[in-house]
């Protein structure tokens, strides 16, 4: 039942909404703008918010500069490859730990987790030596590899929860009526499952996408995603900041358009269970 | 078309493909307004080596540093020739991890190379890496802001002279702040202009044996006199400045005096970016009357890893990109301002180039001054002006550079930051086998 809310309280939401809703865009906005801002009007103090000469300049420059397609390309391949793949792999997994759970599998589920708990760093090196001697340094392959398994833990255990919210006796139901384990998770349990699917494989283009230790230090010329981008960009001595916000701009625009149309979908995932 | 004709039309495309495959070379390198200038101009190269193909992997400093000394620590062969700065050659040549440079042609004229950034770069009398740019630092002071308080910059200032007037140029209502120094902690930030100018205090690192020796007098008046300094004539939150934002302040007409890289000149005497651009004077860093000048020497240099299998195209590369017909090409191209300066002796010889480039004596009396196998009032042993080149110095510079970025934000005391930065690197020093 709905409840009765005052045309006050709503206004209140409504403002506090609004106000943490700009602080945590902010930034993204301000980037927007310095992109099209002239280098000595990117570092003006005090800071020029809107009434500046707007230049499309510094987006000309970097697309003259480095090669934004292929970036972009490689960037796209390696976030759907590594979240495609995972998921092929953490959706038999996540069904077994949900419906045939054993006395480990809550210990299972929390030394997956443990792996995210390191810092990469500390990796670094066996992994490179890994990757060198198998002939994957600076190819997509070997980031969709890492990506995959850097993400997989996540992938799991989000899976692994939205699972257990459907009930085990639809499943169990289907056995009845003669349906193979494939036939199960295909035709039964993953159509049930879908916004929670779609939520995690999302979340996790995301984080594939914006992933920036593993494909900075696996990649150089010919596998490097847009974080490599980004990062060629960046100067310690020189101010470069709205060429910068321009290269930033480019890199997140993509991302930032296929959250806002799947936003539905996103939220719906993301609140899956609570809502039921 | 039928089958065979497609097959057979495929075979010969594809062995035409072989034949004309050119090597290609992997560079990696930094992203700075010079580096990214020769990435513009290498058709030059291309159609003089028409089977040389260039590949460039452009990344942040401090980025690439974390990424070629993976790649060459693990033999990983990403890179055909990689941009390392003074740091890293003396270290990494001693590993055997880079090629000597003894292919670079007739034309070459490596004694034409400025001899300081030249010794740097050599070692067992092998030349390592080649210099494409090489700076050192010095004071950027407003010409205007002086004339009103009355002062006036000598060639070559003392730091009494420079404190006095960062003093009375200070005018904190009007946020004219009359010095601006690094403050940001990290080795290459808030330590190299430390411990350059520790060098003009008399003070060192190390004794001959390796011990520590921020317990010493020299180090205290420094600290001291730098903390003072800021806190009386230093913009406010300089604890966190580093280059970027030294130079953005100084653009924007915030100080009085700034005392940096001299890449900066060209920034700052930018009239497109530059508020001041037409108010800037230069002088030497300043020294204390010992005999030591507080500047600092770096280069970016251009270098092959040992085990390359393309070294003979590589060597080819670097012999044109850190030539004399570079610096030619790029003067007729974009102007002799816009010539990478210091790594040829030639270069500040040549009147255009005096011409063009206000800042070019001071650069080269700059570089001339610092020395870095000798780089303090007395006896150390090791090289580097700014830095100390053992492989313990990156995180050694930025521990010691956390607790002075703390003693100037007013978090702990000179004398506590000093016995904190002793403590760490005794302990460190002791850990690495440098002291028994």
């Amino acid at each position: 039942m709905a409840r009765n809310v005052s045309t006050g309280r709503k206004l209140i939401t409504t403002v506090v909404a609004w106000t943490i809703a700009i602080l945590i865009f902010f930034p993204i906005l301000w980037t927007f703008l310095t992109s099209f801002k002239t280098e000595a009007q990117a570092i003006a103090s005090p800071p020029v918010f809107l009434f500046f000469d707007w230049t499309t300049e510094n987006y000309s420059e970097v697309q003259s500069r480095s090669d934004y397609l292929k970036h972009f390309m490689n960037s796209v391949v390696v976030s759907f490859g590594s979240t495609l793949l995972g998921l092929l792999i953490a959706i038999p997994s996540a069904w077994a730990m949900a419906f045939a759970p054993t006395k480990r599998t809550k210990d299972v589920l929390m030394w997956m987790l443990s792996t995210k708990m390191m810092p990469p760093v500390g990796v670094l090196v066996p992994m490179y030596l890994m990757f060198r001697n198998w002939g994957l340094l600076d190819t997509r392959t070997g980031l969709v590899i890492v990506l995959t398994l850097i993400n997989l833990p996540i992938i799991i255990w989000m899976l692994y929860t939205y699972f257990k919210e459907i009930p085990g006796e639809i499943l169990e139901a289907a056995r009845m009526d003669g349906a193979s384990l494939a036939k199960e998770i295909i035709y039964v349990l993953t159509p049930m499952a879908i916004p929670g699917i779609a939520s995690t494989l999302l979340l996790n283009i995301i984080l594939a996408w914006n992933e920036a230790f593993w494909t900075l230090n696996l990649s150089a010329a010919k596998a490097a995603p847009l974080t490599a981008f980004i990062a060629s960009y960046s100067s310690p001595e020189g101010l470069f900041y709205a060429k910068l916000s321009a290269a930033s701009t480019m890199a997140i625009a993509p991302i930032l358009i296929l959250g806002w149309f799947s936003q539905k979908q996103l939220v719906r995932g993301l609140t899956f269970g609570a809502v039921k | 078309m039928n089958l065979r004709t497609f097959l057979l039309g495929t075979c010969s495309a594809v062995a035409l493909a072989g034949l004309a495959q050119a090597e290609t070379l992997t560079i990696a390198t930094v992203n700075n307004g010079d580096m990214i200038r020769m990435q513009k101009l290498t058709d030059d190269f291309t159609s003089k080596n028409p089977d040389i193909q260039l590949e460039w992997v452009t990344l942040e400093e401090n980025v690439l540093r974390q990424r070629v000394t993976t790649d060459i620590a693990t033999k990983g062969g990403q890179y055909d020739i990689m941009t390392i700065g003074t740091y890293e050659v003396p270290i990494w040549a001693k590993q055997g991890w880079l090629l000597p440079l003894d292919k670079l042609g007739p034309d070459y004229d490596v004694d034409d190379l400025l001899p300081a950034i030249r010794s740097g770069l050599t070692i067992d009398g092998k030349l390592y890496a080649a210099p494409f740019y090489g700076e050192s630092s010095m004071v950027m002071y407003r010409k205007d802001l002086f004339e009103k308080a009355g002062l006036t910059m000598p060639d070559a200032p003392t730091w009494d002279f420079i404190a006095d007037a960062a003093r009375k140029i200070t005018d904190k209502d009007n946020e004219i702040y009359g010095i601006c120094l690094r403050g940001k902690a990290g080795w290459g930030e808030n330590m190299a202009f430390l411990t350059a100018t520790a060098n003009a205090f008399g003070a060192r690192w190390f004794d001959e044996n390796w011990k520590p020796q921020f317990d010493q007098p020299e180090w205290k008046n420094t600290l001291d006199f730098y903390v003072k300094l800021m806190n009386d004539a230093g913009p406010p939150g300089a604890s966190s400045n580093g280059f970027n934002e030294n130079l953005s302040l100084f653009q924007t007409g915030k100080c009085g005096m700034w005392i940096d890289a001299t890449v900066a000149a060209s920034f700052v005497t930018n009239p497109k970016e530059s508020t001041v651009a037409d108010k800037v004077g230069f002088a030497l860093a300043p020294d204390t009357g010992l005999g030591k000048r507080g500047n600092w020497l770096w280069a970016w240099n251009l270098a092959i890893p040992a085990g390359s299998q393309k070294a003979d195209a590589a060597q080819k590369f670097i012999a044109w990109a850190t030539g004399k017909d570079y610096l030619k090409l790029v003067a007729e191209k974009e102007g002799w301002a816009n010539v990478p300066p210091g790594t040829r002796t030639s270069l500040y010889e040549n009147p255009e180039y005096q011409k063009a480039a206000p800042f070019a004596k001071m650069t080269l009396d700059s570089i001339n001054a610092a020395d870095p196998k000798n780089p303090a009032v007395k006896p150390v042993p090791y090289v580097g002006v700014q830095f100390v080149a053992i492989p313990e110095f990156q995180g050694l510079g930025t521990a010691v550079g956390q607790v002075f970025s703390a003693a100037l934000a007013g978090q702990m005391s000179v004398d506590q930051a000093l016995a904190s930065a002793q403590q760490l690197t005794t302990r460190e020093m002791t850990k690495a086998g440098y002291i028994k």
